[in-house]
């Protein structure tokens, strides 16, 4: 297969940023997997942990924009307590999910939640979710 | 010693089953304990920015709270408090820069450094009452009951503030032994139960709900026993649409690991408030005639 060579930039400021923010270096990722492997969300994920770790250490701004992976993490932690390199991937995704929320761009709309929900759902539920999913 | 117990925001209403069966145990096994005054909401979640020290504000308060009382221990029930509150602990205690910020912008309240200890009960169990000291207490051996441990995330990671080995832990199983039930093991029981995501993502949630209970089933459990009030709504709660969604699923009962401890002691059933949990839950220890039939 022939391959195709194609012109590329980093984005070395999100790339920053990510790192300032989750205070994690992701370039000491080598990709054993072990974090996709663990992950309970993975079959729900349109890009695995493994993966967002390389693109990040690549700067595909875009790619990772596109992704559902931040917002499906449920920051359990398996990842973090099994990365054989130390990185604390859950506050990458942290990261990751705070850089859009910064924006006032919410994933979820609290208002949106029906009466029945509402009555039904937990206090720590909510309280939990719109932590991690509205800004 | 007073201790100060600190009971989060679903205990005192989704959770009372949890509360109320705790704090009874509390009583039985003498814990001299006494409700944090002016306690507000950990945020249940703990903020995993660098740059976020604003959401560490809460726990550090609830904190500080303690150390007013006068308390070194702050007992927590709910594994998300737990969890909370002890990360917002070590960070105060390891973090000499992080710690200034948030004293200083917390003027109007006394310096705090890690003082108080963060305690979870069954952490409590195992270190300061003891599997020995429990066992004698029993009055209700929960004799041939199948209990699968369910532990979950946050009492187990990350690993600061883990209960125990965050891949192999044992602390769950051995109190349920001390408690005479037949315990099975299963894989699933440190796996994620979706979490927040039943707001998120809400099917998603839901098939790794149903993967977790599924294996409890098939291993041979007929309940589950947990610790964390958003366990309890993902497997407990949301049972019904598990079983409309997969085939191959099968009801099972979903305890706090405290109501299965009342029981145990020899508590008013009353106090564990099973109508809180699934039907089938006070049915299945009315069946082994762990409580009396008229319980509701």
């Amino acid at each position: 297969m022939p391959l195709e060579i194609i012109k590329f930039s980093s984005d070395e400021k999100y790339k920053k940023k990510v790192m300032e923010i989750s205070g994690q270096n992701f370039h000491k990722c080598y990709q054993c997997g072990t974090c996709s492997g663990s992950c309970p969300m993975a079959e729900h994920l349109t890009i695995l942990p493994r993966r967002v770790m390389a693109l990040l250490q690549l700067g595909v701004k875009e790619e990772l924009d596109k992704s559902n992976t931040p917002w499906t993490c449920a920051s359990c932690h398996t990842c973090m307590v099994r990365c054989p390199r130390g990185i604390d991937i859950a506050k990458v995704m942290e990261a990751l999910r705070l850089i859009r929320l910064r924006q006032n761009i919410n994933q979820i709309e609290p208002s949106n939640l029906t009466k029945k929900e509402i009555v039904g759902l937990p206090q720590i539920a909510m309280v939990s979710g719109f932590r991690k999913l509205t800004s | 010693m007073k201790i100060s117990y600190y009971p989060g925001c679903t205990l005192k209403t989704k959770a009372k089953n949890l509360e109320r069966s705790a704090l009874a145990c509390f009583d039985v096994l003498g814990i001299d304990y006494e409700e944090l005054p002016r306690w507000n909401c950990c945020g249940a979640v703990y903020s995993l920015a660098d740059d976020d020290l604003l959401h560490i504000i809460a726990p550090v308060r609830d904190l500080i709270r303690v150390k007013e009382r006068g308390h070194d221990t702050v007992m927590t029930l709910c594994s998300m408090c737990y969890n909370t509150l002890a990360r917002a602990n070590e960070l105060m205690k390891n973090d000499e820069k992080k710690r200034y910020t948030i004293n200083t912008f917390m003027d109007e309240e006394p310096d705090y450094a890690g003082e108080v200890k963060v305690v979870h009960f069954l952490d409590y169990l195992r270190d300061v009452i003891g599997w020995d000291k429990l066992r004698e207490q029993i009055k209700v051996p929960l004799n041939d009951l199948k209990v699968a441990p369910y532990y979950g995330c946050t009492l187990l990671r990350p690993r600061e503030v883990a209960l125990d080995h965050p891949d192999n832990p044992t602390i769950m199983q051995t109190f349920l032994e001390t408690l005479g039930t037949t315990v099975v093991n299963f894989p699933s029981a440190t796996v994620c139960c979706g979490s927040y995501q039943v707001l998120g993502n809400p099917d998603a949630a839901l098939k790794v709900s149903h993967g977790i209970l599924n294996d409890a089933v098939k291993h041979g459990a007929e309940a589950l026993a947990l610790a964390c009030p958003l366990c309890d709504y993902n497997l407990g709660f949301r049972q019904d649409a598990i079983l409309n969604n997969f085939p191959d699923a099968r009801e099972i009962p979903v305890y706090y690991f405290t109501q299965l401890l009342a029981v145990a002691l020899g508590t008013d059933p009353a106090v564990s408030h099973f109508e809180l949990n699934r039907a089938g839950s006070v049915q299945l220890l009315k069946s082994k005639k762990f409580i009396s039939g008229t319980a509701s």
